[in-house]
Parts: structure tokens; sequence; C-alpha cells
């Protein structure tokens, strides 16, 4: 129970802060990717901002056996890059700026993103369910 | 001085701070690592079953305090999305298959890995930027679709 707590002030948290840096905003995000147009460079501010407290708590962490509720803290990150990584991330990217539309946003804006943003999420989670399916496609590409 | 900087980038690193203050939380009360399409991608294929509840629940905080807060403080906010669905769909698939390929989006790859200096967060993190500006050029520039 009280880790469902936790994890619903995180998740609000995080909420919370796409909103106020204007995340939820398309207009916002494809502004920092369109280098060649008007270019907007808050999503630097917010990634930067975000990157400060997140760097600390590593540190807090690496000083620590347990998570406060006790559950194991996540282990090393995996230092192997893999074909999926690159291919996944470029298809993200495509979408990302297609849209103006990342997974946190997406789902922080579900009250006030119109049809547009239930649109979205529909064809974001028909996406993961066929990633499997994709994944299998691009090893035997890769391994070809 | 103050005065002279653009208030967007004021809120952005005000709210940037609240995120990575929430992925803080996160690790080091839950243990967890911060990623939204890792949280909903984990229900969507079942591979994160085993800690349901709590993923549920951060995406209830995720949903459930904007939708009180944004007609609170800003009245009416808007998302700008697309109004050309084929764009929507197009948008929502490849970002679905990308994040759960790549293992991850602009929160768990971009705010978690950067920040423990993870190589594969910054690798991902490289090639969705590169991807999402080439996009911009083709789609905007190029195109005049988006």
């Amino acid at each position: 129970m009280v880790r469902n707590l936790f994890a619903f002030l995180a998740g609000g948290l995080f909420g919370a802060g796409l909103l106020v840096s204007g995340m939820v905003d398309t207009t916002k995000v494809q502004g920092w990717l369109d280098v060649f147009g008007n270019w907007d460079p808050t999503l630097a501010f917010v990634l930067g901002g975000a990157i400060l407290p997140m760097a600390i708590a590593w540190q807090v962490a690496a000083r620590r056996r347990t998570a406060v509720l006790g559950s194991a803290l996540p282990e090393k990150p995996d230092p192997r890059l893999g074909h999926n990584l690159v291919v996944g991330s470029l298809l993200f990217g495509m979408g990302w700026g297609l849209a103006g539309l990342c997974p946190g946003p997406a789902m922080a804006s579900l009250s006030f993103g119109g049809w547009g943003g239930l649109l979205f999420l529909a064809a974001m989670i028909a996406g993961m369910i066929a990633a499997p399916a994709v994944r299998v496609r691009v090893d035997r590409l890769a391994s070809a | 001085m103050i005065g002279t900087i653009p208030q967007d980038w004021i809120w952005g690193l005000v709210g940037g701070l609240m995120i990575g203050s929430a992925a803080a939380l996160y690790l080091l009360v839950n243990g967890r690592i911060m990623g939204a399409s890792g949280i909903l991608g984990g229900l969507v294929d079942r591979s994160g079953w085993a800690t349901a509840a709590e993923r549920i629940a951060f995406i209830a905080g995720l949903v459930a305090v904007p939708a009180v807060m944004a007609p609170l403080v800003w009245g009416h906010v808007s998302t700008n999305i697309s109004q050309n669905p084929a764009v929507i769909v197009a948008a929502g698939l490849l970002v679905g298959i990308g994040t759960r390929l790549a293992n991850g989006c602009t929160s768990g790859h971009g705010v978690c890995g950067i920040s423990r200096f993870s190589l594969r967060g910054i690798v991902a993190t490289v090639f969705y930027l590169l991807a999402g500006g080439i996009t911009m050029v083709v789609f905007r520039h190029v195109l005049g679709v988006i």
C-alpha cells in the first residue's frame, strides 16, 4: 500500500512537472526538434533541470543497499548497446517529431488532450503490442 | 538579468527539476527507474504484471494530478496536437514500437540514463534526437505535412 502511495506521488509530481515545463505542448517539443525553423530551446532547460536531482539521487543510491521501502535498487546499466537500442530509438524519434508527444506527456495530457490525444495513446499501445513481432524481424535482419 | 531570460525557459527549468525530483523519489523510495514507456509497456505486454499495482498507481498519479491541476492553474491547457489522424496514428505506432525496442524513452533513457552516465541512455538519446530533427526537416520543411 505504501509502495503504491509513493508510486502515485511520483507519477503525480512527474505529471505536474510535465505541465509546468510546457512539455505537454506538442509545439514546444517540435519547436526544439525543428533546428532549421523557429528553434525553441526550452526542452534543454527541462532535460537539464531533470538530470540534476536525478544525478544526486544516483549518488545517494550508490551508498545504499536497498531503497527506502526495502526493495533492491536497479542494477548497474547494461554496457551492451545492440541494434534494437539504435533502431528503436530512431523509430521513437520519428514518432516523437511527427506528433510532438512522447509516452510521459501522452499519459499526462489524457484529461485535456481531446480526441487527438486519445488516438495517439491508442496507437502507442497498439505499437507496444506489436513491438515483440517487430523485434523478431529486426533481429533477423541484423543477423542476416 | 533574470528579466532577460524568457519565461518559458525558467518554467522549463522549474518543471524539469520537478520531473527529476519525481524520478529521484521513485528510485530512492520504490527502488524503480521512472521510465514512462517501460511502466506502461510492462502492463501492455504483461512482462510487468508482477508489479502491476505499483505501475497502475504511478500512471494514476500521472493522469490525475494534471487533470486536477491544469484547469485550476491555467484554466484551459491544449496539447496543440496535429489535426491529421494519419499523422497521429503513424506517430503513436512509431513511439510505441520504438520505445519498446529501445527499452526506454525520454524519461527512462534521457532523464534516468544520462544522469547515471549510462552509455545506453546517452546513445538512445542521441539517436532519438537525431531522428526527431531529421523528421522535422523532412516532414515540415520538405513535405510540409506537419
